[in-house]
């Protein structure tokens, strides 16, 4: 047995022990997910158990190094977690922003002090976090943006507003962009902030989104107390980490493309709403653009497969995150689409307030191609920085 | 198995771009075009001493055995450059079935001919407008030891230059029994008559009349028979795909060449928005395919149960793709674009053909979504 085949193995053995039975059911609400930090509240007791024991082994975070309590696996090793967990639809035990977005720019920008401080918290899900990018004007044109933070000598001070800012009210740290520097070109004075959402001065206002629920939240801040050493990096030198943090939250976002284990395909539910006429789906127009939509969903999840592969090989253009970004959300909503149509009238249903439903994931689907950065701005950046194409 | 190529794919690849680019150029296109000549045997016989003509034969039968991803790499760069030869129809697509099914004798005698390039083994399996492998009409009626073959192929790649043909047809008295033959070109009441298509190539369209073909030249097993076949078909289809991927993959990066040289309105018209979201679009369509190609050629190489979806569905994406990006390129070149003197036409009509060989978009749409139980 080679050592793969080994790891494989021990895996599956471990899967098998330790991933409790109800923690191996597709997510079908957000109940399901697990996200962690000082006030949260396990869905049960599986769930809780769950995420220790991944934790443990640092299996949140597969490939983050050993010495931050990551797993440490090679990616031919994480590729094969991955499979393992898909094979018996294991739930991820951890969702979280630390992990899909800040904790990969702290791994690349943080002090050593830095790193020891606040990446063992992410990988065990203790601390939430929360993203403070957006402003009420600057959106795409991120780098417009104006919260300031002012040197007061032994802290920074932060006044200023921002939207969007996706469970500010249930996070316990933010991740912030300030302006550091009002004179410099707008990219240049751009600093990366991390501080307590319970200092004195920060308020937080849910908005209710289309779909009813109210994950994102008006968030302001009145002089606002930031320890130094909180900064990451350079002094407005932020734009660079922010960029990198957003090439990660793009692959995660469009991650949301790939078919989810254990749920089934487009076609299998379009069958079982619709049924069959001749051995074929009994609609022909939604046949054909269910097939359109499950060719493209198949060929995307190998892109993906190759970006990866590719990465570990050492042979990617690294600029792959915007292609992950816009064809995997705009798949999630074509795939959403093609749920409301082939659900009917049905598929309206709201329900309460707190049921999830198909009418209020479509909903919600409509924001993949907006968070992270729109799909247009993942076509300028195609366009521009891999096409080479002139301004 | 990572979804990469590896180091001796990559070097394939690389000698592969050199010689095709080297040895058959677009402009001999237009040459052999203007000259009424559908192939280079010159080209051929390049592409045979290169290994390529037995590239996926076994090692046995004078073969490389290097695989149906190697056999993709191949493809893609002779779709860069609109090659024409019979690689797909005889050394990739007929090898592969005469290994599966063939008697020991009969792979002695056809694969090491294949492999040299010596000999063109062509498939007859088609009978209709459209691409469809499950319609056989033509017969087999046995007479002693020999059978008599009466009917219709259409589409034949290859067909004019071909040596052999392996031929579908159903044996009489049991209707729905595919068996495959292999037939010298010279068998009397074997007819070819050769068209020239949009894309510069001959068609073929054979007429069986009373044919007679000794029993011991049936391919394979009547069980075996149908699984080969579609498997097959099945490398065909990812194979056309790989050379449509190459064939999209040129007329996009000539046309984002000209964006950025051309100028209107004193700017190159690459800076305009509504272009560059459109030529990045299409880079993202033109990535899903290789991937989709990439994964498909390794479900053939390793075998996997899903070979047949992923073939369907990578022949589908990249058909629909290659269009998309010919279409653009005219567009985007715009009044130079529809000349004759300029090339770009050349990949359009290529395109268009090579998407209708071993089925087109909505015959692998419809395939992948049956095998995917709908
Ligand atoms: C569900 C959801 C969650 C979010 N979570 C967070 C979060 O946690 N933290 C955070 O900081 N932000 C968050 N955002 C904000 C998100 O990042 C912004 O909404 C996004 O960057 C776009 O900004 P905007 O809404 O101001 O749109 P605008 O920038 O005003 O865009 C309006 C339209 O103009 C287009 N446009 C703009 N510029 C260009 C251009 N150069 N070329 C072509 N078209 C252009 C856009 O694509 C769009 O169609 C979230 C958004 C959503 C929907």
């Amino acid at each position: 047995m080679t050592n793969l085949e080994q790891f494989r193995q021990e895996t599956r053995d471990w899967l098998d022990e330790n991933c409790p039975a109800s923690m191996r059911q597709p997510v079908k609400s957000d109940k399901d997910q697990c996200w962690g930090g000082r006030n949260w509240q396990f869905t049960n007791d599986d769930q809780r158990v769950w995420l220790e024991r991944m934790a443990e082994r640092g299996w949140t975070v597969p490939q983050w190094p050993t010495e931050y309590g990551g797993g440490g696996l090679s990616q031919a090793e994480a590729k094969i977690l991955k499979q393992e967990m898909a094979r018996i639809h294991a739930r991820r035990p951890l969702d979280s922003f630390g992990i899909d977005m800040l904790g990969p720019a702290l791994l690349k920008f943080a002090s050593e002090e830095q790193k020891q401080r606040f990446i063992p918290p992410i990988i065990r899900g203790e601390i939430r976090w929360c993203q403070g990018y957006s402003e009420p004007n600057a959106g795409s044109d991120l780098a417009s943006l104006q919260a300031r933070a002012d040197d007061k000598g032994d802290h920074y001070l932060i006044n200023g507003s921002k939207v969007w800012t996706s469970y500010a009210d249930k996070s316990d740290w933010i991740f912030c962009l300030v302006r550091t520097d009002f004179e410099a070109p707008k990219h240049q004075g751009i600093s990366f902030l991390l501080f307590d959402m319970a200092s004195p001065g920060i308020t937080t206002h849910p908005i209710k989104l289309i779909s009813g629920f109210s994950p994102f939240c008006e968030t302001f801040f009145e002089n606002v107390e930031v320890p130094k050493e909180n900064l990451i990096g350079d002094i407005n030198k932020g734009w660079n980490i922010a960029k990198y943090l957003l090439t990660h939250e793009r692959e995660m976002i469009g991650g949301f493309g790939l078919l989810r284990a254990g749920v089934t395909t487009l076609g299998q539910q379009a069958v079982a709403a619709i049924g069959t006429r001749d051995e074929r789906l009994a609609d022909d127009g939604l046949r054909s653009d269910i097939t359109a939509f499950e060719i493209d969903e198949m060929a995307f999840a190998a892109t993906v497969e190759r970006v990866v592969d590719e990465a570990k090989a050492g042979q990617g253009t690294g600029a792959a995150s915007s292609l992950i970004k816009l064809y995997g959300t705009e798949l999630n909503k074509t795939r959403y689409e093609l749920l409301m149509s082939l659900g009917g009238s049905d598929a309206l249903f709201w329900g309460n307030d707190e049921d999830t439903t198909v009418s209020k994931d479509w909903l919600r689907s409509k924001g993949n191609s907006i968070e992270g950065g729109t799909s247009e701005i993942q076509l300028n950046i195609i366009a521009k920085r891999i096409l080479g194409l002139p301004s | 198995m990572a979804l990469i190529l590896n180091e001796e794919q990559q070097m394939l690849r690389d000698s592969a771009k050199s010689f095709i680019t080297e040895s058959s150029p677009v402009s001999s296109l237009r040459e052999r075009r203007d000259r009424g000549e559908e192939w280079s045997p010159e080209l051929w016989q390049g592409m045979a001493e290169m290994g390529w003509a037995g590239m996926v034969i076994p090692e046995a039968y004078g073969g490389l055995e290097f695989g149906y991803v190697g056999a993709g790499l191949v493809m893609e760069e002779c779709g860069r450059v609109l090659a024409s030869s019979p690689l797909l129809s005889s050394s990739f697509v007929s090898a592969s079935l005469i290994a599966s099914l063939g008697s020991d004798e009969q792979k002695e005698t056809l694969l090491p001919a294949i492999a040299s390039g010596a000999s063109i083994v062509s498939l007859a399996v088609n009978e209709t407008d459209r691409f469809d492998p499950t319609v056989t009409a033509l017969t087999a009626q046995q007479d002693g030891d020999e059978f008599v073959l009466n009917g219709t192929k259409r589409h034949v790649l290859d067909g004019k230059i071909a040596n052999t043909f392996i031929v579908a047809a159903k044996t009489a008295g049991n209707a729905d029994e595919t068996r495959l033959f292999v037939v010298a070109d010279d068998a009397p009441g074997i007819t070819v008559e050769a068209s020239r298509n949009a894309d510069t190539r001959l068609v073929t369209s054979m007429q069986f009349d009373g044919v007679r073909v000794a029993a011991e030249n049936l391919l394979g097993d009547a069980g075996a028979t149908w699984p080969a076949l579609e498997r097959a078909l099945d490398i065909g289809a990812v194979l056309s795909a790989a050379e449509l991927s190459g064939l999209a993959q040129e007329a996009f990066e000539r046309t984002l060449e000209y964006l950025k040289e051309r100028k209107q309105f004193g700017v190159p018209v690459g800076s305009f928005q509504a272009l560059q979201h459109r030529a990045a679009q299409l880079f993202c369509e033109l990535e899903l395919c290789k991937s989709a190609i990439l994964k498909a050629g390794q479900a053939i190489d390793e075998d996997l149960p899903e070979r047949s979806r992923l073939a369907s569905m990578a022949k589908a994406k990249t058909a629909k793709t290659a269009k998309l990006a010919v279409n653009e390129a005219v567009q985007m070149f715009c009044g130079i674009g529809m000349t004759d003197e300029f090339d770009i036409g050349f990949f359009m009509k290529r395109a268009a053909a090579a998407c209708q060989e071993f089925g087109d978009y909505y015959y692998h749409a419809d395939r992948f979504a049956r095998l995917g139980g709908y």
